[in-house]
């Protein structure tokens, strides 16, 4: 009886939805930064849910299937491991005053209603809904990244406003097309912006309209995907927020975009006469990948690091994407998760970082495994992860890729290892230079939470060695699902 | 059919006085002139608007046409007006490029949206369809209007003119559901985070509004 009653598509919205009420109203520190844990678990778990209960059927707003169902998993879980990782964060921001607990209210509200607003994205059947959430999620990050008020980090948010503005605004506009290619065959009004009954009837739509409606599309969500050279906005975010945000830009929020991205993929896949999507996808992906790996050799900065290979990475996905078939699907939704994995648990391990050295530049961090042991071996393995080595999960995803291109298109197959190996050249040296070597900086014990990060790592290196059977065999149906 | 064109002049009409008002914009080199420009480009998206309501006997889009004269024509451009006033800058507007360039770019803009619109909605009813073509152009320039300008309040003021190319591009999409009044409720949002949070702050930490005196404070440049 109590689970027939149980929806658990309201409590993954209404949870985020009350607890950000409650968080902007209730004061004082402990109980506001458990009570963020408590519904982040809360929401996890109520996603987990969804694999047991009986699906509900497609409705004007709602839709659950195979594909979403591991972007929201993916998506609650990080922000439940985030979410104990900023409990920590946030109080040495509280001892150093950078952040005064007024704000601290904010940022917490903040933090459940982005929860909302990437659900929301993840269960909207109607691309107009679907739309409205994927904004929602951005401007409350917008908000948290200028969070500190310093130059910077105003700067930072300025730039994210603005660009990712005019990329949403590019997304509505397609949304537009979609529906004005859709009246004729559909009907007028509301059916004409659900998904599933686009989907069932998309092969009658004009094929030029539903054309340009993804080229802008692909222009408004790739903005926010994070594709180069859309992607200017992405590293100051990262850098200038608080880094729990950082984590969830880079682990959820790309994938937010990413999701609407390959909703509208496939309907243009079933439209015969329609572009197809892929070229474009493996292009972006590409110049992404390239580009974003030459630009790690200048960074100076950790988090910004960090933030370009989030783009390198986004970019072997899309091209993953864009290549489609079975393989490179199943390829890139492994990755995806693989990536949101480790990147927020590299996140995890830089936040501690730079709050006890004092400072985000590079070249004042050495000698972490000597220091501070846990953090230091925890950035090690969570670098070596990102940077595709054996055994670890993105090993594996990078080498399906690999192996699934060179099947196909040799010469693509090229740029693409190039891309990943100047990468993989990059992270080495920085990675060498702030884990080994004398000590530099604050050598002050830190009070860290490790659990997140090592829980994340872990998880990353199971799936490296052992992907259980039901994971696969669920992966593989999706990628036949994504065309 | 003598009704039918009727309301189709009309529209187009409109529709092309916003496409003529985003032109104005491009060469207008102060604060407080852009602004009156745009509270004109405002005022006829609130007409245009509220000629759909009636054409197409959507009473909902009345809606959109008063949220569209109230807070897009009114309310904001007087809330720009004082902030510009507090923070003295109603000099010139420091252009990024020239006026003559950018006049050429606009003009560009144009005749490619109307070439890309008006050969891909061949099929469509005449009405949406230029109207598509206006509402891109208006989005472009837009565009145009926030990539020239180095000036957060005129950045501003380039984006929603861009917001207002959306909305004639929604309501001219017959039908359309749920998405208009959501989206100009989010159009409201945007400018008022923008106006309270950023300009505030900006103010607060900088003297000045200028965009490209943040772009010293990046990390990468030190």
């Amino acid at each position: 009886m109590n689970i027939h009653s149980f929806d658990p598509v309201a409590a993954v919205l209404l949870i985020p939805i009350g607890a950000a009420a409650l968080l902007a109203i209730l004061p004082g520190y402990r109980l506001t930064a458990r009570l963020n844990v408590v519904a982040s678990l809360a929401t996890f778990l109520s996603a987990l849910s969804l694999f047991v209960i009986e699906r509900p059927q497609p409705g004007p707003y709602v839709l659950i299937d195979d594909l979403n169902i591991v972007f929201i998993v993916l998506n609650t879980f990080v922000g439940f491991t985030t979410s104990i990782f900023s409990a920590s964060y946030i109080a040495h921001e509280l001892e150093t005053g950078r952040l005064t607990p007024a704000y601290l209210r904010f940022y917490h509200a903040m933090y459940q209603t982005m929860m909302f607003g990437m659900n929301l994205a993840f269960v909207s059947n109607n691309i107009g809904l679907m739309w409205v959430a994927v904004e929602i999620a951005t401007l409350t990050t917008v908000l948290m990244v200028g969070i500190y008020r310093t130059h910077a980090a105003l700067e930072a948010a300025w730039k994210y406003f603005i660009l990712g503005s005019v990329g949403i605004a590019f997304a509505l506009f397609g949304t537009i097309l979609v529906y004005m290619a859709a009246r004729p065959v559909v009907g007028e009004g509301q059916d004409a912006m659900i998904w599933t009954l686009l989907v069932e009837h998309a092969a009658h739509f004009d094929p030029a309209l539903l054309n340009v409606a993804f080229v802008f599309l692909f222009l408004g969500y790739g903005t926010k995907v994070g594709l180069a050279p859309l992607h200017a906005w992405l590293p100051d975010a990262h850098a200038e927020g608080p880094t729990p945000i950082s984590a969830v830009l880079s682990g959820l929020l790309l994938n937010v975009a990413l999701y609407a991205l390959l909703r509208f993929k496939i309907l243009l896949a079933v439209s015969p006469n329609a572009i197809a999507p892929g070229p474009l996808m493996v292009t972006m992906g590409l110049v992404s990948l390239v580009f974003a790996a030459f630009m790690l050799y200048r960074r100076r900065d950790i988090k910004r690091l960090f933030a370009y290979s989030s783009i390198e990475h986004m970019g072997i996905i899309v091209f993953a994407f864009g290549m489609g078939g079975p393989l490179a699907n199943f390829a890139g939704l492994l990755h995806m998760v693989m990536h949101s994995l480790t990147k927020s648990a590299i996140f995890y391990a830089v936040g501690h970082i730079s709050q006890v050295k004092g400072t985000q530049r590079i070249n004042r961090i050495r000698g972490l495994t000597v220091t501070h042991p846990a953090l230091g071996w925890g950035l090690v393995v969570g670098v070596v992860a990102i940077a595709g080595l054996p055994p670890l999960g993105i090993f594996m995803s990078e080498f399906l890729v690999v192996s699934s291109t060179f099947a196909r298109q040799p010469l693509l197959a090229i740029v693409l290892v190039l891309g990943l190996l100047l990468a993989f050249g990059a992270l080495m040296l920085r990675l060498t230079s702030v884990a080994f070597g004398s000590p530099r900086g604050s050598t002050a014990p830190v009070e860290a939470s490790y659990v997140p990060m090592f829980a994340h790592l872990s998880l990353v290196l199971v799936a490296g060695i052992y992907l259980p059977t039901p994971v696969v065999i669920w992966f593989q149906h999706v990628a036949t699902l994504l065309g | 059919m003598q009704m039918h064109s009727l309301s189709f002049d009309v529209s187009h009409t409109l529709a092309g006085g916003l496409v003529l008002i985003s032109f104005m914009m491009l060469y207008q080199d102060r604060l407080y002139s852009l602004l009156n420009v745009f509270a004109l480009h405002a005022l006829v998206l609130a007409l245009s608007v509220a000629w759909q309501a009636y054409v197409q006997n959507a009473p909902h889009l009345y809606i959109t046409a008063a949220i569209a004269l109230v807070f897009k024509a009114t309310v904001i451009p007087v809330a720009l007006h004082r902030i510009v006033k507090q923070l003295g800058i109603h000099r010139d507007i420091e252009s990024a490029v020239g006026i003559g360039p950018t006049m050429l770019a606009g003009m560009a803009l144009v005749a490619l949206s109307m070439v890309l619109m008006l050969r891909v909605t061949a099929e469509a009813d005449p009405l949406a369809r230029e109207d598509l073509a206006f509402a891109l152009s208006v989005v472009l320039l837009g565009l145009l209007v926030m990539v020239t300008r180095r000036n957060a309040v005129s950045q501003v003021v380039g984006f929603m003119s861009l917001e207002n190319g959306l909305v004639l591009a929604a309501t001219g999409a017959k039908g359309m559901p749920l998405v208009v009044e959501i989206s100009v409720a989010f159009s409201i949002l945007i400018a008022f985070i923008v106006i309270g949070i950023f300009l505030f702050r900006i103010r607060e930490r900088f003297d000045s509004v200028d965009v490209s005196a943040l772009d010293d404070y990046r990390g990468e440049r030190r």
